[in-house]
């Protein structure tokens, strides 16, 4: 089924060699000027005066910067909705991508129920093998809970190249997982050395809401964004803070759109937990005023979960905390539908097909937004659009660098240049654009990737199936690192004490035999069972009576201090 | 179902009382004057009065006179794996009185299978022969069925009730999921009532239990590790979020840790109705006691959410009780023996949880809040007895010391100090968790329905001689905010021309998914969704006709409350 990838790679990669003189390379810890020399797709040389074979193409840069190709962590080109496909797919999608500077994409597989992991995984191979134009790489997202999945996630971890999972705290009914769900779901992940990212609604309130909405007469987009208030943003993501927490898992939040959810992962990075936010184009770029427009085709065009804010001041605040590090990586969550698709919602906005455009917008919109204004420089830009995104999902340094070695994917930015983003001019399949109108400095000249130049002078040279499936290994040091650490240090131990000899009460019941299981999907994880080892019984004491045992104390914690310090330490196991 | 209970004759003997030379306080001022009792209320209050001769009369010269505390979280009857606490109605209004606390109001814990009214008249008919002080009931929402809020309607109506408690934790006993959760904020809003939680996420707990039971941990230290503070805090945090939506008043009992206490905190200044109610035990220890190696002793601490093993909480929270981010104490008084607790020795999960604290809870407040200069006398009525009456809608009556207040009053000696310890106090257990500690402050004459229940150290109390206090819905205090909101937060579409361009097919499986997980909890009965009633695109209103600027954005269709604080997302308040 999956296609061979080596037999693409070399017919593909024809007259590849490239030389770049005069370039000002920025990376994310510096900028610097050197001429850089590309064969085979990979960087071969950098420095000043390389030696380099006759006759090949060179490009001049003048002194313009060039920095590694875009890496949008979150695409959902060709997602199927009710039987619908996103209007862009991964020919589109990539290609848009390219245009905007971004050379790779990692997009996500949405299992329908009933499908497995793994099958859906390689549906999702075959789309985009035969159709992306630029590297990809994919997250799957897990929308039901069962034994089988665990056992797929493993498979997935170690024979494909996958290392982060999606759950959903929103969709109740369709994707929905419980607490309990998802505790097992990051345990499993952490064991796994992938990375948890979690899709932050809390479903049951926005049902409930949706239904009061539709009660009180209003069908329109803008009752979208008023069943999704951003304080159901807020709840869910502290809620996947306090899961991660207790399970040691890596946390990623995907889509942060709103003020007061991007807060929540500030305050848990303060307070040590390892966890990454994503705020996307659209929360960058736009806001949700646009939900009340008099167009109901423009309105819906804005719908996606979490919704834009409408609260205007959102898209600097966010551009603030991504530029002091609050916030790290940046997606697009490209997921178009056109306007014949989304008018499916037209009398029931909980039916219009969610998402929005981004990823041909996404670096163009940062620079403009961030580095025009002077919140972020230029390494920064790089840390933010692709560096950070590639240690986080394990790509660095082949991707989100540029050094010897590193692939060859590169884009030749011009910081003056200036764009109008219109539906008219833009490289999608879609009647609008949620950007429209929107005036960005900042462009890239030159798109150089796998080595080859895609494009150039405004013309886009793209090969349709050309995209590479890219494997991520798990473990990616740049999470794990600090995630290792605490599990070592975060034994638990129990007090040993003597038996209990005293009197004990009679009961009549267990525990929990009132009433049935919660959860209609059963969890497939270890029945409680009895404890394995047994201190009472270990026999096992200090020496004997103490003489200060009459004072209370915790003998029997080891405290480990992230930075901000905790008062609780002994739940980070 | 419903027995007849014969009406109390409140006219004991010696209802005729007369306090002097004492200094009255109450939540807003103090002041000397002197206080005539007759039939179990305040009739006069001044200098120099004219009372019948004959009269008992009651010196508090050099103390304070305050209105008698109200514990608003007692269990003295809820049975746990069948049994019964150790402390009863009658020991335990007995403590209270002894402690100062003239009035409990206890949960109601429906078992599974008993409706809330059975329950509740199960609860009035023990209450009523054991009872020593006045009491009232809160209600807790154990089960979720068919029926549930005619039941809520017909308790708040006929039976006096205003406060139901939900939890977010024991899984698949009493847990309920963030849509039952949602809903029973919607009807308790809507017939006035206060909404209760216990705040802790059950699943995680759950998770977290099993774990350590596999490492071997299952001692009573297993409790506290198995409940970290951030599962305490998130869940106080979901509840804000329902609770706002919903725009229902939220009382969150139990605030155990620093954390929870400041999500209440933040969320008070962002214009929420919320109170927080720490407790005896959160204010005067600490859970350090856990990894004691006299497991007896470690069991009795043992109590959800637990207490925090962070050594400074319990400064900390009296502190946000003294400037006002907390506002309610109660005890949550509910003991069990150690034989009782010890059920639970090889298996932390299985000891009954509950801590003393009905007959300390005055004096630790007093100790740690006021004697150390946190707090005043005044507010020191608020947090014991004033803002609980008003929360729950027993004001006046009880929490003031005002002429027609019931004559429930308690005579403080604020210079001395007293030691708790097992060997002393009026509990049936044999472990107190305050044992050895010192408190400056308690009650020298308790009076109780205007009789002296408490003089010279000796108890003179009568079981079954407490009555059942109704309280009305809608409260003020809590509900003039709530009113108001409601009036403000319509929320209207926008009016469009039909949208008539072409339209892509679907096939039809909007949510006919399988039957999925409802997040926490069973299902429930609560309405299925409607269609929408009134359809804005069919109405044909427009402004009037295409407007000039309709290029433009904007919000034409929100009205703007701003509570204390502001907030960007307005629209939901309703």
């Amino acid at each position: 089924l999956v296609l061979s990838q080596g037999e693409q790679t070399i017919c593909t990669c024809t007259s590849d060699r490239l030389l770049i003189k005069g370039a000002k390379i920025v990376n994310d810890d510096q900028s610097f000027c050197a001429d850089i020399y590309m064969e085979d797709g990979l960087i071969k040389q950098i420095g000043e005066n390389l030696i380099v074979p006759g006759g090949v193409k060179t490009i001049d840069a003048h002194g313009r910067m060039v920095m590694p190709g875009g890496i949008d962590v979150h695409t959902r080109f060709q997602m199927p909705d009710r039987g619908m496909t996103a209007a862009d797919d991964f020919y589109q999608g990539t290609r848009a991508a390219l245009a905007g500077g971004t050379t790779m994409i990692i997009d996500h597989v949405v299992p329908e129920p009933g499908m497995t992991l793994i099958s859906a995984f390689n549906q999702w191979r075959e789309w985009a093998d035969s159709k992306a134009c630029c590297d990809y790489s994919l997250h799957v997202d897990i929308t039901e809970w069962h034994k089988g999945v665990l056992e797929e996630m493993e498979a997935l971890v170690k024979d494909h190249g996958v290392n982060s999972f999606l759950v959903y705290l929103a969709y109740k009914d369709v994707f929905q997982l419980t607490d309990s769900q998802i505790y097992e779901v990051f345990s499993v992940i952490r064991d796994l050395g992938a990375i948890a990212q979690v899709h932050a609604e809390n479903g049951d309130i926005i049902v409930e809401e949706q239904r009061r909405i539709l009660e009180l007469g209003i069908t329109g987009p803008e009752g979208h964004v008023l069943s999704r208030p951003e304080e159901l943003e807020a709840e869910a993501v502290n809620r996947s803070v306090t899961v991660a927490n207790q399970t040691n898992c890596p946390l990623y939040i995907t889509k942060v759109m709103s003020k007061s959810a991007a807060d929540v992962i500030a305050q848990a990075r303060k307070k040590g937990t390892v966890v990454y936010g994503e705020p996307i184009t659209a929360s960058l770029g736009t806001d949700g005023s646009h939900y009340w427009s008099k167009n109901w085709a423009k309105a819906a065009t804005y719908v996606t979960s979490p919704p834009l804010s409408p609260d205007p001041t959102t898209p600097d605040y966010l551009n603030s905390l991504l530029s002091c590090g609050d916030l790290q990586v940046t997606g697009s969550a490209h997921c178009t539908f056109n306007t014949a698709q989304r008018a499916v919602g037209k009398d029931d906005f909980t039916l219009i097909p969610e998402g929005t455009n981004g990823t041909e917008e996404r670096m163009s919109i940062i620079w403009d937004k961030c580095v025009v204004t002077g919140k972020m420089d230029e390494n920064q830009f790089v840390a933010v659009t692709s560096t950070n995104a590639a240690k986080i999902f394990n790509l660095y340094p082949r991707k989100g660098r540029i050094a010897v070695g590193s692939d060859a994917d590169l884009v030749l930015w011009d910081p003056e240049l200036t764009k109008i983003i219109s539906a008219k001019s833009h490289n999608l399949a879609v009647e609008y654009n949620i950007f429209e109108g929107t005036e960005v400095r900042g462009s890239p000249l030159v798109v150089i990737s796998q080595g080859k130049i895609v494009l150039e002078d405004g013309n886009l040279h793209t090969t349709e199936g050309s995209g590479r499936y890219v494997t991520r290994k798990p473990f990616p040091d740049y999470v794990y690192k600090r995630i290792k650490a605490r599990s070592r240090l975060a034994e638990l131990r129990g007090v040993p004490r003597g038996l209990y000899d005293g009197p004990v009460c009679e009961v009549s019941v267990t525990p929990k035999a009132m009433t049935p299981a919660s959860s209609a999907k059963t969890s497939p994880a270890k029945q409680p069972d009895q404890p394995v080892r047994n201190l009472h019984q270990s026999g096992f004491s200090l020496s004997g009576a103490q003489i200060d045992d009459n004072i209370p104390r915790r003998n029997t914690q080891r405290i480990v201090a992230p930075p901000g310090g905790r008062t609780n330490i002994t739940s980070l196991g | 179902m419903v027995q007849k209970r014969p009406v109390k004759n409140v006219s004991h003997y010696s209802d005729k009382l007369i306090i002097k030379g004492g200094k009255i306080v109450n939540d807003d001022q103090s002041f000397y004057a002197d206080i005539y009792i007759e039939d179990g209320t305040i009739k006069q209050i001044g200098e120099n009065l004219i009372v019948p001769t004959g009269v008992k009369t009651v010196d508090a010269y050099g103390h304070i006179v305050i209105p008698g505390g109200i514990d608003v979280n007692t269990c003295l009857q809820a049975p746990h794996l069948g049994m019964t606490p150790a402390d009863d109605f009658y020991h335990g209004t007995r403590a209270a009185l002894t402690g100062g606390t003239t009035m409990i109001i206890d949960h109601v814990v429906p078992e599974l299978g008993t409706s809330l009214l059975a329950a509740y008249d199960q609860w009035r008919d023990t209450a009523h022969k054991r009872s020593c002080c006045d009491y009232s009931l809160h209600i807790d929402i154990t089960r979720w069925h068919d029926g549930l809020f005619e039941e809520l309607e017909y308790l708040v109506k006929d039976k006096g009730v205003n406060s139901f408690l939900i939890f977010m934790a024991y899984k698949d006993k009493y847990q309920s999921s963030d849509t039952q959760i949602y809903e029973m904020f919607s009807a308790m809003r809507e017939l006035g009532a206060i909404a209760q939680v216990h705040a802790e996420n059950g699943d995680i707990i759950e998770e977290e239990q099993k774990k350590l039971l596999d490492l071997g941990i299952t001692g009573p230290e297993g409790h506290v590790l198995s409940h970290p503070e951030e599962v305490e805090t998130e869940a106080v945090y979901r509840a804000v979020t329902i609770a706002k939506q919903a725009n229902c008043p939220l009382y969150v009992t139990k605030v155990m840790s620093k954390p929870a206490a400041d999500v209440i905190a933040k969320a008070r200044k962002k214009g929420m109705v919320i109170y927080g109610e720490p407790i005896a035990a959160g204010l005067g220890t600490d859970g350090s006691h856990y990894w004691s190696k006299n497991w007896a002793k470690a069991a009795a601490f043992v109590m959800s959410p637990p207490l925090s093993s962070d050594t400074s909480t319990p400064d900390y929270l009296s502190s946000l009780l003294s400037c006002g981010d907390l506002q309610v104490t109660a005890s949550a008084h509910c003991t069990f023996t150690t034989a009782q607790k010890a059920v639970g020795k090889d298996n932390f999960t299985l000891i009954p949880e509950g801590t003393n604290g009905i007959e300390e809870r005055m004096s630790i407040v007093w100790d740690k809040a006021v004697a150390t200069g946190k707090m005043d006398e005044n507010d020191f009525v608020a947090v014991t007895s004033t803002n609980a009456a008003k929360i729950f809608n027993l004001y006046p009556r009880k929490g003031r010391i005002a002429v027609g207040s019931d004559a429930d009053i308690v005579i403080w000696n604020t210079k001395e100090t007293k030691t708790f310890s097992a060997k002393t106090h009026n509990l049936t257990v044999e472990v107190n968790i305050f044992e050895g500690m010192e408190c400056r402050g308690f009650p020298v004459v308790v009076i109780s329905q205007g009789r002296i229940v408490l003089e010279d150290g000796k108890l003179n109390v009568t079981e079954g001689s407490g009555r059942f206090i109704p309280r009305k819905a809608y409260p003020d205090f809590v509900y003039k905010r709530i009113k108001a909101r409601g009036r403000m937060a319509d929320v209207r579409g926008v009016p469009r021309g039909n949208y008539d361009g072409p339209v892509h097919d679907v096939i039809s499986m909007t949510k006919s998914v399988p039957a999925t997980p409802t997040t926490r909890g069973p299902s429930c009965p609560g309405k299925t969704p409607g269609g929408p009633a009134r359809n804005l695109h069919q109405s044909g209103f427009t402004l009037s006709g295409t407007q000039m600027d309709d290029h433009i954005a904007r919000r034409t269709t929100q009205r703007i409350v701003a509570p204390p604080g502001g907030r960007s997302n307005i629209t939901s308040l309703s």
